[in-house]
């Protein structure tokens, strides 16, 4: 047993301390808090972002769907062929500059250089009837993504009215609303979609020459619609699952027991735990519709000849596959490239943002 | 003075993740004696449960147990290979958890996971095996076993599937039984059947049981000695009587104290002022230290040594130590 | 169970009834009606396509004609071929269900093993690998795939010889269909063995002293399985898409390249017809996979 003096000095034993007496004064409250480290609080949305620029690939993916819509807005300002427009050389059409090759020029181009013009070089070729494809596959890639883009936004205003209409309402409203959305939701997709592309292309004739749409084609305003008809019910099951999910929550409860209204209780606390659900299933909803899109495309219900779109572009190339194999590859590439950034950057958003996910 | 049959010794437990190593546990000695109930109490996160898994080396990877020893017998538990583990989990010390819903397998009849127990850890064919799992269920009072047996576990009720879970881990006779919140999922009822079988199950087998729980209560009528943990250490550790009577602990008083007591009238709660620890970021002196009201300077400094109150008694609390020129008044540094 | 299932089949011949009604109408609401051509037809022929396809009678009657033909499997004739539809759709659905079928074996069986073995090696190189590999798949459409494939393999190294009915290599036309769902099915079961192996039940399993591998193959395995069938129905339904691109682009004869020629064609009977029953068998894989994972989950089957 060893007497412990604050006057002696101990021998120095391996686990011995040696202790001050000054010590065992009651320590002070801001020494305390000190003491006491946490963890800096932070808003789900920063926590989130903050998570979703760490991942590599997700901000990769955004960087590179940036710089693709860059591309596609000043490309045209840039090189000054048209879509549509076949290549001339001092005013008359040049028959020599089909299916060229990338960056190669038609002997009459070569001519006028030679003699001192300024020929803009074409980038990606030319396609079978002497048009620029470079531009073609820029426009092409412009077509694709507001389709997609455009195709989404239809889709979760009606999936989310509908969705927030049955889940609040609840009731027999909710249950036959459901009934309609199963019901939908059994048919095939694709093959309705295909089957309501043909007819309304059909059906609407020549109804839509001299609107915006004309340029479109019957076809792909036919896709917006299938679309408007077909699709939304996914976001409609989400939508209600959510509602329905954070409806009977306890903190809802908890907020109606402290009184407040039911407006402010969708406000608050329903619609931003929501919002991140459903703003990742429109981001992934958007290659889907690329894919559809350029689906269509290539079976030929794509959108009308001149205006190209990256599918109907692989479609056309694909007669000449052997021959010009260029013209398939620029396109494809189109495809991958957007649908894969968008889906990356969905799964990284999904990774950051989902409440269920995070640990 | 039962043997020693498990020695726990400087155990540090921790998890390594992208945000830093969580500390589980970090340093923590205790024995548990043959026939004997241990209680581990403390609050979540305090580190109970991670070192029941510990001991039965069933830690969720990335958890590594990085320092001390697990003596069974003698035989340290932490150097044991892949034969020697299975060997030693569910034969020689076993578990139960907390939920027994999620912890009985959802596409497995009763008799599948019984039998399957049974026929690992001791040599009987199938029919032999059926006979034993009735056995067993008829042990822990499970009423119609044989119709028990074909059921699913989403079948039963609550106290039903924990009798289950109690007749598994039973099923081979351990040693030592560990009970990890056996009771919190269940009704307050249903609660004093388990906990009687359990002390029922002790006697007739001469098993130990460590019983971890943040229920006082519990505590108090099945334990014979008691550890109280925080943020993965030991605070205090004494039989019953000590712990209950004598507490020396800032902590094991709070506790104590934030029981409301029926005989008193009107009377404010009295909780734990603060907010339990970030284990990824432990500070340097004693860990309750932010939350105490009685913390000193060297408090926040210098984490305590366990302080020896009597034979059956210690507490890791700078408030033992009173240093007054001349004699020691409580307690000396335990090497 | 039994009640479930009576249900659900009473469910499925009434969706196929709606795929069948909006098909007929869609169909016949195309001004000139289906039979209407570019070029019109001549007056005898006019009379056999009215009196075959009762165009005289009125629209729901039609309808219910139609209903009554398809049940005793006449699907119409063919505008552009003449041919039985219902001869064209049987013969080229066997070489459809070959390709499909195959496919579908070896993306469930490659799904499964590399999903098992990416949960199992997390974060190891070669969970890396097969997240990499997966991603990249699951956003290439599969007449992308398709071209590609076709392009390096048949026509840029020769390896692979381009299809015809004499010559039937179906190495390409498998792969590029099956290539998706592999993805999609690694990643799922990748997600659902991860949660599985979570869950408390593994760790009781390990507590009672059960041999690693007995853990995962005996105790995960069938509960991380449960998602994966839910997948069959769409599986079914992408592999019927599919086939009509790839055997478009490597030009097989089956199903899908003639549903493609129809639409081209504008074929109406003949769309019509492959419509119902390319819809009809969706409609059925959807209602066993259904089936399937009621029958092997057994919190639900005794609903």
């Amino acid at each position: 047993m060893s007497e412990y003096t604050p006057d002696t000095i101990p021998q120095k034993r391996p686990l011995s301390m040696q202790l001050d007496p000054a010590l065992f004064e009651p320590a002070t409250a801001s020494e305390k808090e000190q003491h006491d480290i946490m963890r800096e609080s932070t808003t789900f949305f920063r926590d989130g972002m903050r998570k979703l620029f760490k991942n590599p690939l997700a901000v990769f993916s955004l960087v590179v769907l940036i710089l693709l819509v860059v591309v596609i807005l000043f490309a045209p300002l840039v090189v000054p062929y048209g879509y549509s427009q076949i290549v001339t050389v001092n005013g008359k059409r040049d028959r020599t500059a089909a299916n060229m090759r990338p960056l190669t020029y038609s002997e009459k181009e070569q001519e006028s250089i030679d003699a001192g013009q300024k020929v803009f070089p074409h980038i990606f070729g030319t396609d079978e009837l002497g048009r620029d494809y470079f531009i073609r596959v820029i426009f092409g890639a412009r077509v694709s993504l507001m389709v997609g883009v455009f195709a989404s936004i239809i889709v979760l205003v009606i999936g989310l009215l509908y969705g927030s209409i049955s889940g609040y309402a609840g009731g027999k409203l909710d249950i036959a609303m459901m009934r309609l959305v199963d019901i939908i939701y059994s048919l095939p997709d694709i093959l309705m979609v295909i089957l309501l592309s043909v007819v309304l292309g059909q059906v609407l004739g020549d109804s839509l020459q001299g609107t915006v749409f004309a340029s479109l084609g019957n076809n792909m305003i036919s896709m917006f619609i299938v679309f408007g008809l077909l699709y939304w019910v996914g976001m409609a099951r989400l939508v209600r699952g959510q509602i329905l999910q954070i409806k009977n929550n306890e903190y809802v409860l908890a907020a109606r027991a402290l009184g407040a209204s039911s407006g402010r209780i969708i406000k608050k606390h329903i619609l931003p735990n929501c919002i991140s659900v459903i703003f990742i299933s429109t981001a992934l909803q958007v290659p889907s519709a690329i894919f559809t899109e350029s689906f269509l495309s290539f079976i030929g219900l794509g959108v009308q000849a001149p205006m190209p779109s990256l599918g109907s572009l692989a479609n056309l190339a694909r007669s000449a596959l052997q021959v010009y194999p260029y013209k398939m590859v620029f396109p494809a590439l189109g495809i991958c490239l957007i649908v894969l950034s968008f889906n990356l950057l969905g799964d990284g958003l999904r990774d950051a943002f989902d409440p269920k996910l995070r640990r | 003075m039962s043997e020693t049959i498990l020695q726990v010794k400087n155990l540090h437990t921790s998890f390594p993740t992208d945000s830093g190593e969580v500390r589980a546990v970090n340093g923590i000695n205790f024995n548990v004696n043959r026939g004997k109930v241990l209680g581990i109490v403390g609050e979540s996160g305090s580190g109970k449960s991670v070192t029941a898994y510990s001991i039965l080396r069933i830690l969720d990877n990335p958890g590594r147990i990085t320092e001390g020893e697990i003596l069974f017998h003698g035989e340290n538990v932490v150097d044991y290979d892949k034969t020697q583990l299975r060997a030693f989990r569910g034969a020689k010390v076993s578990i139960i958890f907390q939920d027994p819903m999620t912890s009985l397998n959802p596409v497995y009849t009763v008799e599948n996971q019984l039998v399957e127990a049974i026929r690992l850890h001791t040599p009987r064919n199938p029919r032999q095996a059926r006979e034993r799992a009735l056995e067993m269920l008829q042990l822990v009072g499970v009423n119609e076993p044989n119709k028990r047996l074909k059921q699913y576990p989403h079948q039963l009720s609550g106290g039903m599937r924990q009798r289950v879970m109690i007749a598994m881990a039973l099923a081979c006779e351990p040693d030592i039984l560990i009970a990890d919140e056996p009771t919190t999922a269940l009704d307050v009822t249903i609660q004093a059947q388990i906990l009687e079988l359990m002390m029922e199950l002790k006697n007739k087998l001469g098993m130990s049981i460590i019983m971890i729980t943040h229920d006082l209560g519990v505590i108090a009528e099945m334990c014979d000695e008691i550890i109280v943990m925080y943020a993965g250490r030991v605070c205090e550790r004494g039989t019953a009587e000590e712990i209950f009577y004598n507490p020396c602990h800032e902590y094991t008083k709070g506790l104590l104290h934030s029981i409301p007591k029926i005989t008193v009238g009107k009377e404010r709660l009295t909780p734990i002022a603060g907010s339990p620890i970030d284990l990824l970021n432990m500070p340097k002196g004693c860990a309750f230290a932010s939350r105490c009201d009685k913390a000193m300077k060297v408090c926040l400094n210098t984490p305590p040594d366990e302080i020896r109150i009597n034979n059956d008694h210690i507490a890791s609390c700078w408030m033992n130590v009173k240093p007054v020129s001349g004699k020691t008044q409580e307690g000396e540094s335990k090497q | 169970m039994l009640k479930y299932s009576i249900k659900r089949i009473l469910l499925a011949i009434v969706t196929v009834f709606i795929i069948a009604a909006i098909t007929f109408f869609a169909m016949n609401a195309i001004p000139g009606g289906p039979f209407a051509k570019e070029k019109a037809p001549e007056a005898a022929v006019q009379a056999v396509l009215e009196k075959r396809f009762n165009l005289d009678k009125p629209i729901g009657e039609q309808f219910l004609l139609y209903l009554r033909n398809l049940t005793q499997g006449d699907f119409g004739v063919s505008l552009k071929t003449g041919r039985e539809i219902s001869t064209t759709i049987f013969d080229s659905f066997s070489i459809s269900a070959y390709l499909g079928g195959m496919a579908v074996l070896l993306s469930l069986s490659l799904g499964l093993i590399l999903g098992s073995t990416a949960a199992l090696m997390r974060n190891k190189w070669p969970d890396r690998v097969i997240i990499f590999l997966t991603t990249l798949f699951v956003a290439v459409p599969s007449f992308i795939l398709a071209t590609l494939l076709l392009l390096i393999f048949s026509y840029g190294l020769g390896w692979v010889s381009v299809w015809s009915v004499n010559n039937q290599s179906y190495l390409l036309p498998i792969i590029s269909l099956a290539l998706y769902p592999m993805a999609y099915i690694t990643r799922l079961t990748k997600s659902s063995m991860l949660d599985v192996l979570g869950q408390d039940y593994i760790r009781t399993a390990r507590a009672k002293g059960v041999k690693e591998w007995m853990v995962i193959a005996k105790h995960a395995l069938r509960n991380a399985l449960i998602p994966v069938i839910t997948y069959v129905g769409p599986l079914t339904a992408y592999i019927v898409t599919g086939s009509l691109v790839v055997e478009t682009v490597f030009t097989i004869g089956g199903l899908g390249s003639k549903f493609v020629t129809g639409i081209n064609n504008r074929d109406y009977p003949m769309i019509m017809g492959t419509t119902i029953f390319l819809a009809t068998l969706m409609v059925i894989m959807t209602l066993i996979s259904d089936l399937l994972y009621k029958a092997v989950d057994p919190k639900i089957s005794f609903d």
